[in-house]
């Protein structure tokens, strides 16, 4: 091993901080306004009337409530993450939703007494959109950068809302998550990090890779995946929740990234572009048994109450995602953008220039 | 980090690969180190993997397809 100095690479742009987005409805109107002042109290929230799983206004509030505990937004003061005001209008967010994911993710069918294993293979093994065989052999160019932007609201923070759970687990399910944490935080390697393997596949696709660049576009399904995470990892009380979050994510994973960058590669994308999804081929190879096996079974031999609690985070999880894939599907098909609004931000010159012949 | 006179561990995981912890380095069969910027890693121990030695997750492709063909027989 060779010793030099530092090489972090300067990766721009560094200190970005996201503006705040556009108000989507009466929700997130009081609290963007609030944001957009000093600390303080907030109107009343409205009673949130869409469907709890992907309302655009509740999701887009839920989201700017978590998002204080992560980057932040240009010109808000930071004291509002733990302002008590804001934590009561985010409780009235957040009860709706977990009421909605309890009743669409009942955990009874999945359980087989207290094997957890059993019961996230068999979450593992439900049957949904077939999305990445689509991306794979199908999917058009514009298609393909859809997902990659709709992902983008949780895969620039890859792996920072499970890591909320470290301080709240003990022995053998704290050592393999750490395991695995390490491993996405780039193993020292700052380069390495996978939220920056991310940011350098959007740079690659010509794509804005600023954090939160592209939040006007996401449509609140796809925000509900990335709330879902945060109201596990902020809330000690659904450890268990995130860690099946965490497990089922890696046990379905490898296969997924393979498909896409054999996908991205179809569509002549160069290895800049294709190295995120081809790193979780064998990264999440490794992160599937240590999640499934020590992480979740871990935990599950140490407090097996928390059983149901393990498999209801995997089933929400996989649940909001495979709403998300069909949400997808239902607007491709309609001839719609999977976005709020068509992806006009691609300088098709620059991206043929990027594009390997 | 470790000391020099703690073993490697090896772990076999139940219809998984074995993963390899510690302070190892792995030859081909010319004996070229195959470099690696992981602390643990995954070998391929079902001989599918198109990136052996590592592990890519190709044992799962046959547990799906096995469970396509007979749905209701459980392969675990």
């Amino acid at each position: 091993m060779s010793i030099t100095a530092d090489s972090s690479t300067p990766l721009s742009p560094e200190r970005w901080e996201p503006p705040l987005p556009h108000p989507r409805g009466p929700i997130s109107e009081v609290v963007l306004t609030a944001l957009s002042r000093d600390p303080g109290d907030l109107a009343a929230i409205p009673a949130p009337t869409g469907d709890p799983l992907s309302d655009d206004d509740l999701h887009l509030a839920l989201y700017l409530c978590y998002e204080l505990h992560y980057r932040g937004f240009a010109g808000v003061n930071p004291r509002w993450e733990w302002n008590p005001a804001l934590l009561a209008a985010r409780e009235r967010l957040e009860a709706p939703f977990e009421s909605a994911l309890r009743a669409a993710y009942p955990v009874d069918p999945l359980r087989e007494g207290e094997d957890v294993r059993a019961g996230l293979l068999r979450i593992a093994d439900l049957p949904g959109p077939a999305l990445s065989p689509y991306l794979r052999d199908k999917a058009t160019k514009e298609q393909f950068l859809e997902v990659i932007v709709l992902r983008s609201a949780y895969r620039l923070k890859e792996s920072d809302p499970h890591s909320f759970a470290i301080p709240r687990l003990e022995n053998k399910a704290k050592a393999a998550l750490v395991e695995i944490e390490y491993d996405e935080f780039g193993s020292g390697r700052a380069d390495q990090i996978h939220a920056v393997l991310y940011r350098d596949s959007m740079n690659a696709m010509g794509l804005d890779a600023r954090y939160g660049a592209y939040l006007d576009l996401v449509p609140g399904i796809a925000l509900a995946t990335v709330n879902v995470m945060s109201l596990f990892g902020l809330h000690r009380r659904f450890r268990a929740a995130a860690v099946g979050h965490l497990a089922i994510a890696e046990m379905t994973s490898a296969l997924s990234n393979k498909r896409q960058a054999d996908g991205l590669r179809r569509l002549g994308f160069d290895p800049i572009a294709t190295r995120f999804f081809d790193e979780h081929v064998i990264a999440d190879s490794v992160h599937d048994v240590i999640a499934l096996n020590d992480m979740a079974g871990g935990l599950a031999a140490q407090e097996p109450e928390l059983v149901d609690d393990i498999l209801f985070g995997a089933s929400a999880g996989t649940g909001l995602d495979h709403a998300l894939a069909r949400y997808i599907f239902d607007r491709w098909e309609s001839e719609r953008s999977s976005l709020r609004s068509a992806l006009g931000a691609v300088d098709s010159d620059s991206l043929e220039s990027r594009l390997t012949s | 980090m470790r000391k020099p006179d703690s073993p490697v561990v090896i772990t076999e995981y139940r219809n998984g690969p074995l993963l390899v912890r510690g302070d190892f380095q792995l030859l081909d069969a010319d004996g070229q180190e195959i470099p690696t910027t992981r602390r643990t890693v995954a070998l391929c121990r079902c001989g599918r993997s198109s990136q052996k030695p590592w592990c890519d997750s190709s044992h799962k492709l046959v547990r799906q397809s096995r469970r396509a063909a007979s749905p209701s027989t459980s392969t675990d």
